[in-house]
């Protein structure tokens, strides 16, 4: 569902992402694994057609993100990183204002902002003004749009940042659960999260892949520990995205 | 549909914002004091409102369009919302005229929201509706362009200090090199400045704006208002594509 193939990101001489190939299936929850500045973040906003690539191809269910963005983009859902939001709307208004942007209309887009309020667990604040939430609803407002059209493909940068002990299991079930049925892409530098939530995860650093497989393969890779893992094949600073 | 989904997401930010009622309660009161000091209403007797309230729009509007407009893409780029209107099945361009076109409904509720001036000189006098209803259309001439400016500026960057400042200057240029003042201070210097003249007249909104506002709309002012209106839209996307390049 998500095929990513050479993809190269440069920011004038420097280079955020390079070559880098990973795809993930229906039922898979892929976990995109790396410090600060490694180009997690620069990758998704490709993934999703925000970024421009440099080089590579993306391809979402089949359909390219180059040649056919506003197609591919109507297969995904996009968390970004900072959980964006207008400040002056409502949850309920901000969530009608993104279903309809997805083409969403009358009984289905109601059903559609109703059934992600649930989701996420955002009925007591459906009504509240946005700019007065806490960064735990904002998130989870935020998530609730990605949500709404029933995409196949889920792209969340790191979904459970902000968020309170209680609501990480809660988002991380939620990721669990909807992976069985879509193809998600998920960033963090939360170790546990991997073994919590996903299928198959992949360290990136300074742009490349550096580790790739299943929990258990990477635990192995670390002598039983993922913390080793990532200490090895990382490096201590990199430059910012 | 998504342009107009855009557009009345704007609109209603226009409202439950204070700033719908700031345009309009400010500009109502800046033109009418304009109009009854600057202007010498009562003196001149000019039932048109041409030169006692319309002459003074484009200096008024040359600071308030910016300070209404600054946040049009500036604040998109500081909150990160551009990123979501990026990764919607949207193009930019819907985004962008739908966004243009709110501020400008707001603005033409400004212009009509002035209305108690037109009763005023109906009261007074017996003046031709179709001449002010020309100054209205000046005005909003001067409207549409300086919003159009100010959205360009806007999304280069996403300081919104930045943004009012630069299109304050655009804007100021655009008005002064219009003046009559300037202008004829610029024809004394002697019979070489004629081309400078002439240029200053083509590009400055002043004449533009005043042969609208007196029933003589032509087609160099329509082709220059909406051709910097084109310019400036067509650049902010250009603008917004190349900041995510």
């Amino acid at each position: 569902m998500i095929e990513v193939t050479g993809l190269t990101k440069r920011f004038g001489p420097k280079v955020a992402v390079d070559d880098l190939s990973f795809s993930v299936k229906k039922g898979e929850v892929l976990g995109f694994l790396g410090p600060n500045g490694a180009g997690k973040s620069t990758t998704m906003r490709m993934v999703t057609g925000f970024l421009p690539v440099t080089a590579g191809e993306v391809a979402i269910c089949d359909i390219s993100m180059i040649a056919n963005p506003q197609e591919a983009k109507r297969k995904i859902g996009y968390l970004p990183e900072s959980a964006p939001l207008y400040n002056d709307m409502t949850v309920q208004g901000f969530l009608k204002f993104c279903a309809s942007m997805r083409g969403l209309g009358g009984a289905t887009r109601r059903e559609a902002v109703v059934k992600s309020i649930e989701t996420c667990f955002l009925e007591n604040v459906a009504r509240q003004s946005i700019g007065t939430l806490s960064k735990g609803y904002r998130h989870r407002t935020c998530l609730a749009q990605s949500l709404l059209h029933d995409p196949e493909v889920l792209v969340l940068d790191e979904p459970t940042d902000g968020l309170d002990p209680n609501q990480k299991l809660e988002v991380r079930k939620l990721i669990k659960n909807l992976g069985k049925e879509k193809a998600i892409l998920f960033s963090t530098h939360i170790l546990e999260e991997v073994t919590a939530a996903c299928t198959r995860a992949v360290i990136v650093d300074q742009g490349t892949i550096v580790a790739d497989g299943t929990p258990k393969e990477l635990e192995a890779q670390g002598d039983g520990s993922l913390y080793d893992l990532f200490h090895k094949v990382t490096s201590f600073e990199t430059p910012a995205a | 549909m998504n342009m107009l989904t855009i557009f009345k997401r704007e609109l209603t930010s226009y409202f439950t914002q204070p700033t719908a009622y700031a345009i309009v309660i400010v500009f109502g009161l800046l033109s009418t004091l304009f109009a009854f000091t600057q202007g010498r209403f009562w003196d001149y007797g000019d039932a048109s409102l041409h030169s006692t309230f319309f002459v003074f729009h484009p200096l008024i509007l040359m600071i308030l369009v910016p300070a209404v407009s600054m946040r049009q893409w500036s604040d998109e780029h500081y909150t990160g919302t551009i990123e979501l209107l990026g990764t919607f099945p949207v193009k930019m361009g819907s985004a962008i005229i739908g966004k243009y076109l709110a501020a400008a409904v707001v603005w033409a509720l400004a212009l009509a929201l002035t209305f108690p001036m037109v009763l005023t000189v109906n009261y007074l006098g017996d003046p031709d509706l179709s001449t002010i209803f020309s100054g209205y259309l000046g005005s909003f001439m001067v409207c549409l362009t300086f919003l159009a400016i100010t959205t360009l500026i806007s999304a280069f960057t996403r300081d919104q200090v930045v943004a009012l400042i630069s299109s304050v200057a655009v804007c100021c240029l655009f008005t002064i090199l219009g003046l009559e003042q300037v202008i004829n201070e610029v024809r004394r210097t002697g019979p070489e400045a004629k081309s400078a003249v002439e240029l200053m007249t083509k590009v400055g909104i002043f004449s533009h704006f005043f042969d609208a506002t007196q029933g003589r709309i032509s087609y160099t002012s329509l082709l220059y208002v909406f051709g910097l209106i084109s310019v400036c839209l067509f650049g902010t996307n250009l603008a917004l594509k190349s900041q995510r390049a």
